[in-house]
């Protein structure tokens, strides 16, 4: 077995079809003056032919993947079009007299040399598609074959040494039944290309892949766990024969579920919503099912640069992300800075304690004009959709109310302007430190909503740093005294009138959705990728069902305890 | 020769698809065509060239177009420029 990455998950078995790359040797020669013209010539007829393979294979990707994929494609076809690159070329045939391949070449190489080096990941990317293009050139020129996926005649496991996005792009679904590349990691183009396709791939397995499978060995590959196994026994292969068939049955019952609302078997319905980092997830959580963001870490706007991001640029973000869901409710958690995130350009101090330290709101409040830009631009987008703030770690009435201040002076600030906002737009606060937990009932008065934020909550509440690997097995989401205060912070929001969501970890985990819904928890806030899971625990059971559980597991007195019942009560829920 | 200095206020600045977008409005153009970012220069119809100039939001360029149609090159842009390149 080989273990490398799982990039698009499924399993498949299959015979192994090895691409290989074809020679692209040649020999850098000298042309006299009088060639040049012919040689400029074939530099150019191995352009247009380049030109025609990337349209043809763009249409495909467009009907066969979608515009964002087509997309890598005319990217690539604005390169070819590029009076740059084709100058430098020709000039280099014309000058140094040195033959199309040669000139090629160098000039491909000085640009992908240029690219990479700049401090900037999309640009470095770029780099790669400039290296793609130059070699598609340099295999017209030398008319190599490239090795065909076109014809094959049996459905096959493709295994190569990576795959471009173009071969990708050729990968004809009905035959290629899983794919294998020794180099390659998650975020590559081959594997977003790969999920989209739906094929299970394991990329990054390593240089001697290739060495170590023949063409015509049997192989599954194994794209949940990222394993490849050869030659496997006949017992590996009922086995995940077995894997296989209950993925995609698992795959189709959550798919259905997708668009059918949280709801219990007695009508009870419950708000499923998503944590998002950027724009750029609102479609994970769309696709998944999602009713909204119930936790937008605005942090990743401030973080990866060397200033303060403008308030224009936030709007642009908060803007997308209210659009993206349009009346569906978007929470936005004002900056998390501090703890284990830092911002260099902030020069926040070393600290002994820095969960303890200076860190979220207590940065906001002690740099006012930092937190006025970012609710500035929450503001402003709050028209376009249906946009909640939400501050982080408040540990006090008195931190709130500064807070409500601050947020009351802005406000102020846009009205005499004449900017529009949404001047009911609800505010609410994280939970997340014992001390707000057990004062949740005077918090309550003062705000729209609560939102439990368990990662922190646990490790206040339990005294153990969950970075800490040492202590690891003391950090216990089902401690009994976490379950106590986060039943208490529901009680007291609903008390109120408040509603009460969660945007931790736990929300996300199958086995404690019955117990929160039990709870009352209104809201529940996850990774887009398991919402449908959850969903799925919530359909099959009643609250009534829900309530007793829950106050058997407030009965128990450790968390193994807990988990202990709680995992036999969701196996029998799942049974049934 | 027209010239004209615009501010790029889109959130990602003129990368990836405005890039493209760019110097596909260009190539519309038999001009010659330039844009300026401080004192660096780049043939606005070449997507490697437009790139390598790294324009982020809000930075301060300037269209330069020369020959047939350049007014209506530098409005072009300019007009792509302003309008976020379509982003919201």
């Amino acid at each position: 077995m080989i273990k490398g990455i799982a990039s698009s998950p499924g399993v498949a078995i299959g015979k192994v079809f090895k691409l290989n790359q074809p020679d692209l040797s040649y020999e850098k020669v000298k042309i006299s003056q009088d060639e040049t013209e012919a040689e400029k010539k074939r530099f150019q007829e191995a352009v247009a032919k380049s030109k025609e393979q990337l349209e043809e294979i763009k249409e495909k990707a467009a009907q066969e993947m979608g515009d964002e994929e087509a997309e890598i494609f005319q990217a690539h076809l604005l390169l070819l079009d590029d009076p740059e690159l084709i100058k430098a070329v020709e000039e280099k045939i014309t000058n140094e007299l040195v033959n199309a391949e040669g000139s090629l070449d160098e000039v491909v190489d000085s640009f992908v040399e240029m690219f990479s080096a700049l401090d900037d990941e999309y640009m470095q990317e770029r780099a790669a598609d400039i290296k793609d293009i130059g070699t598609r050139i340099l295999k017209n020129l030398l008319d190599a074959e490239v090795s065909s996926l076109a014809n094959l005649d049996e459905p096959i496991i493709l295994i190569a040494e990576d795959l471009t996005p173009s071969d990708t792009a050729q990968i004809n679904k009905e035959q290629v039944l899983g794919f294998v590349t020794e180099i390659g990691g998650r975020t590559s183009h081959t594997a977003i290309m790969a999920r989209s396709l739906e094929i299970p791939a394991v990329v990054g397995l390593g240089s001697s892949l290739l060495k170590e499978v023949d063409s015509g060995d049997r192989v599954i590959v194994d794209a949940l766990e990222g394993n490849l196994i050869i030659n496997p026994t006949s017992k590996e292969l009922a086995e995940y024969q077995a894997k296989q068939e209950e993925y995609l049955a698992r795959k189709e019952r959550l798919n259905e579920l997708k668009d059918l609302p949280a709801e219990t078997k007695d009508g009870h319905r419950i708000e499923i919503v998503a944590n998002i980092g950027t724009p750029k997830d609102v479609d994970g959580v769309l696709r998944n099912g999602g009713e909204g963001v119930g936790l937008y870490r605005t942090e990743f706007l401030y973080m990866d640069r060397s200033n303060l991001p403008t308030e224009e640029e936030q709007f642009q973000a908060y803007k997308r992300v209210a659009e993206g869901f349009n009346s569906n409710p978007v929470v936005i958690r004002t900056l998390d800075i501090g703890g284990d995130k830092e911002l260099s350009y902030l020069d926040l101090p070393d600290e002994m304690n820095p969960f303890l330290g200076y860190r979220a709101i207590r940065i906001c409040l002690d740099r006012p004009d930092i937190f006025k830009i970012q609710l500035r631009a929450i503001l402003r987008a709050s028209v376009y959709g249906n946009l909640k703030i939400m501050y982080p770690m408040i540990s006090s009435i008195e931190e709130l109310r500064v807070a409500n201040e601050v947020l009351a002076e802005v406000k102020a600030d846009l009205q005499s302007e004449g900017v529009k906002f949404d001047r009911d737009i609800e505010v609410g606060m994280m939970i997340e430190v014992p001390s707000a937990a057990m004062t949740a009932d005077i918090l309550a008065k003062e705000v729209d909503f609560f939102s439990i934020g368990t990662n922190d909550l646990i490790q206040y509440t339990t005294a153990v740093d969950r970075m800490n690997e040492n202590i690891s097995d003391l950090y216990k989401p089902f401690h009994p005294a976490v379950l106590r205060l986060i039943k208490r912070v529901i009680d007291a929001g609903h008390r109120e009138d408040r509603w009460v969501g969660m945007c931790g970890e736990m929300a996300g985990d199958i086995r404690l959705a019955p117990v929160l819904l039990g709870f009352g928890l209104d809201e529940f806030s996850m990774s887009a990728i398991v919402i449908p899971e959850v969903k799925e625990i919530i359909r099959s059971l009643t609250l009534t069902q829900a309530k007793e559980l829950a106050e058997d597991v407030l009965r128990l007195e450790t968390a193994d305890e807990i988990i202990n019942y709680l995992e036999d009560k969701v196996t029998d829920l799942k049974n049934k | 020769m027209v010239e004209r200095e615009v501010i790029v206020k889109n959130e990602t600045g003129i990368h990836a698809r405005p890039a493209s977008l760019l110097v596909q409005t260009a190539n519309e153009f038999e001009a010659d065509i330039k844009l300026i970012k401080e004192d660096e220069e780049a043939n606005a119809k070449s997507i490697m060239g437009v790139m390598s100039l790294a324009v982020s939001a809000d930075n301060q360029i300037i269209i330069k177009a020369e020959g047939v149609e350049e007014e209506e090159a530098v409005e072009a842009i300019v007009e792509l420029i302003e309008s976020n390149f379509g982003e919201e």
